[in-house]
């Protein structure tokens, strides 16, 4: 079992058993973890923690809606080159100098074995995760410019995040591990919290979970609070000094929660139901679609 | 090594390849698996499924595969109550587990659950801290917070839990793409409406910047200009919805089909209009459909050109003669001088892209109260459930001409 390398989450980041095992099989294998989940779900802070866990440099590649994967290998800065060589009568005969470097790169050059985040590939064109295939299998590219290749001196472990904004193609897929970060049970959410905040009142925790996960019970919503919300949530009780028995009644700081009018509506109207809410009550019929 | 469970889960229609297979066997040959079926579960989920909406597949085939292997929770509750008074955690010394390892070295597993049984047949009281009964502490292989190096485990704390458990607890069932899901899914899937257009059409009229200093740069200087398609969406969408009294059970659904569309920005037109079970002379700008915000389905036609893409949605149940006959509309004090299949027709004639979305499921189309109307319809409109999996059809569907 080479590089069988034990992460087991760090002391500000709690992981899952399967979590744990996928992470383990990804950097067992050499392949990269495609990580899906819901927002919110800690999915970029997974790979600072693998890097923290195993002491390792985080190189992190954001990917928007224009990055290309050429982006990531190297671009060659043509313009730069045709400037110089018109106006400053510079030495443009080496062409290394014009070719820079992206993040892919970085992380095949780098001394030491490196974490490489490529987060949010779903923004990217589809044709993204397919240019990179060759890259991410072989851990090498050739630059044509110069006639260089560039290849791994340590193999990174690669770490990909997607919100499933776009499906990805199934040649990428099949080169990946996959791990699906479930939306975190009670138990384990409690647990989340006291990493964050130790010393949070008991009841108050409790109240505010059961409130939250009333919340995301409710159908409908059209963007459920998420883990970080959450977070945002029990800080602003702690700081509000809420009595945790009017947590659940009163839903306080409910703008912490929810982003969306319309769950706004839909969230007042279900707890003026339950019977205990005495909070106002607003009119939602204009807000429907039909 | 678990072919079969690999034909069990293409069987479940998970689309599994032989490299992964092949890369699960290297994982397992590293000793990956540590032998427990729990890793093995986790372990070969990460490395065979790749979309947590085959999560629950997984776990059927997983459970169907494995049933049987798990250890029999059966075990009387008698025994439990044995177990429940226990000593604390028993201490071992290093060489006295030596020792202890060494005499016990050669029982096996089927020994082992001899040995176990033959107790539970024999044992008829609490036993704590011995070397033999089933008990809390001590030395025997049988009970928990003892010290054996490989005994059975009964009650107590443990971190694993049985893996076939975990896929009989089947938590991803929600997640399966055959489900009807929210409004995000929705809207993943009409994203698609996207993705075969950008390449495929559009005249190639845009300065590609990079393309021409690079050329330019290679033609050492002398201007070369590269043309490429903008990357524009041109897709256009009128959505037709049934607004019809018999559309009430669906009002969900098609409430998160119809906020997923109206939230998709990248149409380059989107156009909404409903209709009464039928679409007839007129169309409406709203779902109470009233004369006063109609439209003549002709101007529609005459005005809107075919490369739009139509999407009817609808449970296309009704009374037979609302198709078939004039003056069938449903509604009082209104006529039609012409049948509604007729209009139907022509509105797929004229916009060769055309689907229809169905809210019932396709499972019960056949027995519907609707079902010869909907056999009439699906001749001429190619009909979908309204599930993510179907839209995802309907969208390919589409994108080329019916």
């Amino acid at each position: 079992m080479t590089n069988f390398t034990n992460f087991q989450g760090t002391d500000d980041y709690i992981v899952s058993e399967d979590l744990r095992n996928s992470v383990n099989v990804a950097v067992a294998l050499g392949k990269p973890l495609l990580i899906k989940g819901e927002p919110g779900t800690g999915k970029t802070v997974l790979a600072k923690s693998i890097a923290k866990a195993l002491g390792l440099r985080l190189i992190i590649w954001n990917i928007k809606s224009t990055t290309k994967a050429q982006d990531g290998l190297y671009v060659y800065d043509t313009v730069q080159r045709l400037y110089d060589s018109q106006f400053n009568h510079k030495d443009v005969a080496d062409i290394k100098k014009y070719i820079k470097l992206g993040k892919l790169a970085e992380s095949f050059t780098s001394e030491q074995q490196v974490v490489l985040l490529i987060d949010e590939i779903d923004k990217a064109d589809l044709e993204f995760p397919n240019d990179l295939l060759w890259e991410l299998d072989v851990m090498n590219f050739y630059i044509p410019e110069t006639g260089e290749t560039i290849s791994a001196k340590h193999r990174p472990i690669v770490i990909i995040t997607s919100n499933a904004e776009k499906e990805l193609p199934d040649p990428f897929l099949r080169r990946c591990i996959f791990h699906y970060i479930a939306f975190p049970e009670p138990l384990m959410m409690e647990e989340i919290i006291k990493v964050h905040y130790p010393d949070l009142d008991k009841s108050l925790l409790t109240e505010a979970l059961k409130s939250f996960y009333w919340l995301r019970s409710i159908n409908g919503l059209q963007k459920k609070p998420s883990t970080s919300e959450l977070l945002d949530w029990v800080q602003a009780l702690a700081v509000g000094g809420i009595s945790p028995k009017l947590i659940y009644e009163g839903l306080p700081f409910l703008g912490t929660l929810l982003k969306k009018n319309q769950d706004f509506d839909i969230v007042l109207q279900r707890a003026y139901s339950r019977g205990s809410f005495e909070g106002s009550r607003k009119d939602n019929s204009k807000f429907r679609n039909w | 090594m678990f072919i079969n469970f690999l034909y069990l889960l293409k069987r479940e229609g998970i689309p599994v390849s032989t490299t992964e297979w092949m890369t699960l066997m290297e994982a397992l040959r590293k000793g990956m698996a540590s032998s427990s079926l729990t890793t093995f579960y986790y372990l070969a989920r990460s490395i065979l499924i790749k979309s947590e909406s085959n999560f629950d597949k997984y776990d059927l085939a997983f459970q169907k595969y494995f049933e049987g292997i798990e250890t029999s929770d059966q075990i009387c509750d008698q025994v439990f109550e044995w177990l429940k008074n226990y000593l604390p955690p028993l201490d071992i010394d290093i060489d006295f587990a030596a020792q202890l390892k060494y005499q016990l070295e050669n029982l096996d597993l089927d020994q082992l659950k001899k040995m176990f049984q033959e107790r539970l047949r024999e044992q008829d009281s609490e036993h704590h801290g011995g070397s033999r009964w089933i008990g809390t502490g001590g030395t025997s292989p049988f009970g928990h917070s003892g010290y054996h190096p490989g005994g059975i485990r009964v009650g107590g704390q443990s971190l694993h839990r049985s893996a076939v458990k975990v896929a009989g607890e089947r938590k991803y069932q929600e997640f399966r793409g055959d489900e009807t899901l929210g409004v995000r899914q929705f809207e993943v899937a009409l994203r698609k409406l996207r993705q075969f257009t950008t390449r495929l059409e559009g005249p190639k009229d845009v300065l590609d910047l990079d393309a021409t200093i690079s050329e330019t740069c290679n033609k050492a200087g002398r201007l070369e200009l590269v043309w490429t398609r903008s990357s524009k969406n041109a897709i256009k969408v009128i959505l037709l919805m049934d607004s019809g009294g018999s559309m009430a059970p669906y009002y969900r659904l098609c409430n998160q089909l119809f906020t997923a569309v109206n939230k998709s920005s990248h149409f380059k037109a989107l156009e909404i209009y409903y209709f009464h079970n039928c679409v007839y002379d007129h169309v409406y700008l709203t779902p109470v459909c009233q004369q006063r915000n109609a439209i003549k389905t002709e101007d529609l036609l005459r005005t809107r050109t075919s490369d739009y893409k139509l999407i009817f949605v609808g449970d296309a149940c009704m009374a037979p003669s609302e198709l078939t006959q004039v003056d069938g509309i449903i509604d009082w004090g209104m006529s039609n001088s012409e049948p509604g299949l007729v209009w139907l027709e022509r509105l797929a004639r004229h916009f060769h892209h055309n689907v229809w979305l169905n809210p019932i499921p396709e499972g019960h189309w056949p027995m519907t109260h609707g079902f010869y109307t909907i056999g009439l319809i699906k001749r001429v409109y190619p009909m979908f459930e309204l599930t993510v999996d179907s839209l995802d059809q309907a969208i390919k569907k589409l994108m080329v001409r019916n």
